[in-house]
């Protein structure tokens, strides 16, 4: 991939992020995921110039950028106070019911291949009411049937909750989440693949419509804005991955 | 009282087989302590990551320090997986209490009010509840009926956490890194290192004193400059990106890690 596709792709997903994020006041981003948080950056510098209301981003693990001051749990607190509208989380296997897995595949407790662990997900995915699956790997490892370890739950129709996922989107395409029946449906395939791309790396069933559309492309004043404001703002937290996009120009 | 010890007496109080609660690491990490611990032969530790560690769990761990490990995640951060925790974990050379952070926070905080548990939002769903029967599902006793999930309080033996200044009467200055207070309220005994000892009274002025742990709760002091060190220190010092990215290289085998491990220790000593 060339410089110049590569940003295109970021371009693209941060864009999409924006667009899954609109109408939320407060939004967290976890400490390592420059993408999530210039889709926020990119929905907040958008609702400045539209005169809408202002957008709240908290990213863990910034000092600057970080409202809170009760440490650690100020976060899940806040989660817990319906004050969290929206957040990202990732997993090394996502399954077609939704659940993401942290901790690592095959038996537990010696995996065969074991990641960090559950973070705050198992408790996050029930209380903010806008989660956004994010994960730029889109294959069959990733995307499986079943994952073999549930960090957090999609759907516990035995228990009350505000909060589960909204979407899905990877390197390839835009799901949606239907709560209800508990799966997705694939809302928009990227430019460059098609919906046979998609069916062939994903391990796991979804709905598909009868007329699969492309996700929409960055018009030329949001593609200014990223590279502009955007990247600034980023470098503050990111200044690797802001110096790779604008390096790529 | 709070006692003014070296680092080597600091960690001599902990005995084989405590658990010893440790902040996340932008929070504030002993890695002097932690270098002290591997140097005095310390085993059987039961780790309490609040609510998840980095390098100074895989370094315990890999030392042979640590036996259990209670966290929510351990991970080098950008540097990337925990090399030594990964490998302990295939080899079932530690025991695992998996967990999620705002379950170690819940259960520090039933340590803080010395109450046997508390419920906490959320979790039902997740293998968590599988590999961890000391939580519980209830029916909730009070307010709308429905399933809530409680947590047992934890009550580390030892809170051990590096912050950049003491005053001579033991008072820590922590700043908004409250969970750090939390840990002392809830352990048994709290071990501190700290940049230095500062001459004015952190108690002094109701302004400095919003950001303190008072003396009450720190059992002991040992000043260790750098102490953090590659590990950031707010307000002090950035993370040592080339150092943990130097560290997740050659932890990757067994004799990398010792190779590293020796020269992290002599570099300790001599900084000392």
């Amino acid at each position: 991939m060339t410089g110049q596709d590569d940003r295109a792709r970021k371009e693209l997903l941060i864009t999409t992020i924006a667009g899954l994020l609109d109408g939320v006041r407060h939004v967290a981003v976890g400490a390592s995921s420059p993408i999530p948080a210039a889709g926020a950056m990119l929905l907040r510098a958008r609702n400045a110039l539209a005169g809408k209301p202002p957008v709240r981003i908290s990213i863990l693990g910034s000092s600057r950028h970080n409202f809170f001051t009760n440490g650690g749990v100020e976060l899940f607190d806040c989660a817990a106070q319906g004050r969290v509208d929206a957040f990202f989380l990732g997993g090394g296997q996502i399954d077609g019911a939704g659940n993401i897995n942290l901790v690592g595949t095959g038996g537990y407790p010696r995996m065969e291949v074991r990641w960090p662990g559950s973070f705050g997900s198992a408790y996050l995915y029930h209380l903010i009411p806008r989660v956004i699956l994010f994960r730029e790997e889109h294959s069959p490892r990733v995307l499986v049937p079943k994952v073999d370890f549930v960090s957090a739950a999609a759907v516990t129709p035995e228990v009350k909750r505000r909060g589960g996922p909204q979407a899905l989107l990877t390197n390839l395409a835009l799901f949606d989440f239907d709560r209800d029946r508990g799966g997705f449906r694939l809302r928009s395939v990227h430019p460059g693949y098609t919906a046979e791309d998609v069916r062939d790396r994903t391990g796991f069933d979804y709905e598909v419509p009868e007329a699969v559309p492309a996700t929409t492309a960055p018009d030329r004043a949001t593609a200014e804005l990223i590279r502009g404001r955007i990247l600034d703002e980023l470098a503050e937290c990111y200044p690797e991955f802001a110096r790779s996009m604008a390096a790529a120009a | 009282m709070t006692e003014r010890v070296g680092l080597q007496a600091l960690v001599g109080s902990i005995a084989p087989g405590q658990s010893v609660a440790i902040p996340v690491d932008r929070a504030g990490v002993s890695m002097a302590a932690t270098a002290a611990m591997i140097e005095a032969g310390l085993t059987g530790l039961h780790l309490v990551c609040v609510p998840i560690s980095g390098l100074q769990a895989d370094l315990l761990i890999g030392a042979g320090v640590a036996a259990v490990v209670e966290t929510s995640a351990v991970s080098l951060g950008e540097a990337g997986g925990a090399p030594r925790f990964t490998a302990a974990v295939r080899s079932g050379s530690i025991k695992l209490r998996d967990a999620t952070c705002p379950a170690i926070h819940a259960g520090l905080l039933a340590g803080q009010k010395g109450v046997p548990f508390m419920p906490i939002a959320g979790i039902i769903g997740s293998d968590l509840l599988q590999v961890r029967p000391d939580w519980k599902v209830i029916d909730s006793p009070v307010g709308e009926p429905g399933k809530v999930v409680v947590v047992p309080a934890i009550t580390p033996d030892v809170a051990l956490f590096h912050a950049p200044e003491a005053d001579r009467f033991g008072n820590v200055r922590i700043g908004r890194y409250r969970e750090l207070a939390t840990m002392a309220y809830a352990a048994r005994r709290t071990l501190v290192t700290v940049e230095r000892i500062t001459d004015r009274d952190l108690m002094a002025t109701e302004d400095s004193a919003a950001g303190v742990l008072p003396a009450l709760y720190v059992d002991a002091i040992a000043v260790a400059e750098n102490g953090a060190w590659p590990l950031p220190l707010w307000d002090e010092y950035e993370t040592d990106g080339a150092e943990l990215a130097r560290y997740a290289t050659m932890a990757r085998t067994e004799e990398g890690f010792h190779a590293y491990l020796s020269a992290f220790l002599s570099r300790s000593k001599e900084v000392a």
